[in-house]
């Protein structure tokens, strides 16, 4: 399962392998021999109806999960303790609404418009990332947010810059670049903080031990539960499981939280060198009856989430509709004009 | 002010607050003034427009809307900066630590967002008032407030396109937004006088080139108002003018709940930095 999407990445790049020898000619075949040679699918080029509804799914839940994942980091904006801790949120929440956009073009090059994805959203019918569904409780979670979960996003999303569906990948490549950013701008509001008051870091502290563990699961179920993953392995699509990503992860950030002076909320992590099998750092058991719950839509925040995107779809219709008809009486006035001309 | 100071703050340059601040550059208590309402202006429309990100009617507005609202605040941080360096004050303790008193914004701008006719209503008002006035400011004798007025110029330009455009959308779109933005413009336009009022402050300030008359830069902002209206097929509001009062800080109902959320993280930590 990876990143703000609930499915294996099933588009991974595959290994340039030997061409089929005497592979038939035909639409099929020069799909199969853009995958064998590493190359980009277009959209002009012809794609199994398997691949296509995957790719739908995955990267309009991926556009879904940024449009969601604004509201947490929304709802502090008005009240950032600086102003320049206020400019950078607002731009990072801006951020995630251009990371939507592109993602939503790049589905809708699959022949998807952006309109239905949007309806499949509001009538609960399409999934987001479940770490959406908690709530954002302090300005702290600012800083958690972006070192936490933007931190695992790109743990899972580097790879898929090299997606094999050309308008994904190269959205991706920009997606990374600017989520790596904000992961940055996350720790440093943690680390402000934790240099900060006594109440600044027990704020910090606080939030990271509430997101510490969602992030973890932001990697999906353990391998041993998770049979899409290892199919996907199987065909060489996906390059890591989910619990070796996972142990990767922790690594990287038991290192980074000295640095902050806190500690992460978990007392069995340790390195193991011979486990080379679900990685070799080693962390406390996950709460994967509550992940199950959010993912069924009992988090804390599903039903908030939802409406808020809800209400603001259906406040704007007249917005929307006003547009849709201005702009077709000026193609009717335009079109008169050329036939007088 | 010695013109040696402005090296780093000359039009054309890229001025940021944390430069206004590095420079050492002290306004003077008359510039301080006035630059504190130019700052509390922006800052203010800025802080309404944030809580668009996440609501807006489509996704390219919860985008259009985030840009002008961080270009607005850029603007704000940036007087604010170099109206506290008269007394030694940050722009944080200018936004955070003052009282609703203190502030001195007109009252356009702490008007509620209402729908998105009523804020783009707001937008056409403060966009054009915007560009007249940092348009003037570009020939003041103070260097700073034309460095950063030949900034901010530029950008409220592009928001004068965006509410132009927004308009004739909605003034030609459907029966429905039609009225809704004529709606908007009626709700808004009692606050525009309040932006053309001169005082005794400024009429000091534009009688030594520093700032223009806010009275003097009404016929521009009627004429280019009117031709926007005229294209949309729209009246001019024949509603009264609201008293305002923003200049002497005295407020509408509304700033109040706006600093209240503004404020209350900054104040539960005294002397905290972030």
């Amino acid at each position: 399962m990876s990143m703000f999407t609930e499915t294996p990445s099933g588009l991974a790049s595959v290994p340039a392998g030997e061409p089929a020898a005497g592979a038939a000619s035909g639409p099929e075949a020069h799909f199969e021999q853009l995958l064998a040679d590493d190359s980009r699918i277009e959209p002009r080029d012809w794609m199994p109806e398997a691949y296509r509804k995957t790719l739908v799914r995955q990267i309009s839940q991926h556009a879904h999960s940024e449009i969601i994942g604004m509201q947490p980091e929304a709802n502090w904006i008005t009240r950032a303790p600086s102003l320049k801790r206020k400019a950078i949120l607002m731009a990072k929440v801006q951020d995630e609404a251009g990371h939507g956009l592109y993602l939503y073009s790049a589905a809708e090059t699959l022949g998807t418009p952006r309109d239905k994805m949007t309806a499949d959203l509001i009538a609960g019918k399409a999934r987001y990332s479940s770490i959406f569904n908690y709530p954002a409780l302090s300005w702290a979670d600012m800083g958690a947010i972006g070192w936490l979960v933007d931190g695992a996003a790109i743990c899972n999303q580097v790879p898929l810059c090299r997606a094999s569906y050309g308008p994904y990948g190269r959205a991706m490549v920009r997606i990374c670049k600017e989520e790596s950013f904000h992961q940055r701008q996350g720790f440093e509001i943690l680390l402000e903080l934790a240099n900060g008051t006594e109440a600044q870091r027990e704020m910090a502290q606080d939030a990271i031990n509430r997101w510490y563990a969602p992030s973890l699961m932001m990697f999906g179920p353990p391998d041993d539960d998770s049979p899409n993953s290892k199919q996907s392995m199987a065909w060489n699509i996906k390059r890591f499981s989910n619990d070796e990503l996972r142990s990767r992860f922790v690594g990287m950030i038991v290192e980074q939280v000295k640095v902050l002076g806190l500690t992460l909320p978990d007392d069995r992590i340790r390195f193991n060198e011979d486990n080379e099998d679900t990685g070799q750092w080693e962390h406390g058991l996950l709460d994967w009856a509550e992940f199950k719950e959010v993912l069924a839509g009992r988090g804390p925040c599903n039903a908030q989430r939802l409406a808020r995107r809800r209400e603001a779809h259906e406040d704007g219709a007249w917005v929307r509709e006003a547009a849709a008809a201005y702009a077709a009486k000026q193609s009717a006035a335009q079109a008169r004009q050329n036939e007088v001309a | 002010m010695s013109s040696e100071s402005a090296t780093r703050i000359t039009p054309g340059n890229a001025l940021r607050p944390e430069d206004i601040a590095a420079s050492g550059t002290r306004a003077p208590a008359d510039v301080a003034e006035y630059a504190l309402r130019l700052g509390d202006d922006s800052l203010i429309l800025a802080q309404r427009l944030a809580w668009w990100i996440s609501r807006a009617p489509e996704l390219e507005e919860d985008v259009a809307l985030g840009n002008i609202g961080l270009d607005l605040l850029g603007h704000a941080r940036s007087f604010l900066t170099y109206a506290g360096s008269a007394t030694g004050r940050t722009e944080d303790d200018l936004a955070y630590w003052r009282r609703e008193g203190e502030f001195r914004s007109a009252h356009l701008f702490e008007q509620p967002n209402g729908d998105f006719g009523r804020t783009i209503s707001r937008q056409l008002v403060a966009s054009f008032y915007f560009f007249e006035l940092y348009t003037a400011l570009l020939s003041s004798t103070d260097p700073t407030l034309a460095a950063i007025a030949a900034k901010a110029v530029k950008e409220v330009d592009y928001h004068r396109d965006h509410s132009v455009q927004w308009i004739l959308r909605l003034a030609g779109g459907t029966g429905e937004s039609r009225r809704r933005i004529s709606r908007g413009l009626e709700l808004v336009w009692p606050y525009a006088g309040e932006l053309f009022d001169d005082d005794d402050a400024v009429r000091a300030l534009a009688a030594n080139g520093i700032a223009p008359l806010p009275s003097a830069l009404r016929t521009n902002f009627d004429s280019g108002i009117g031709a926007v209206l005229r294209e949309a097929e729209l009246e001019v509001p024949d509603v009264p003018a609201a008293p305002g009062g923003g200049r002497r800080g005295r407020h509408s109902e509304h700033l109040g709940y706006l600093l209240a959320e503004m404020q209350v993280l900054a104040r539960e930590h005294p002397g905290a930095s972030w």
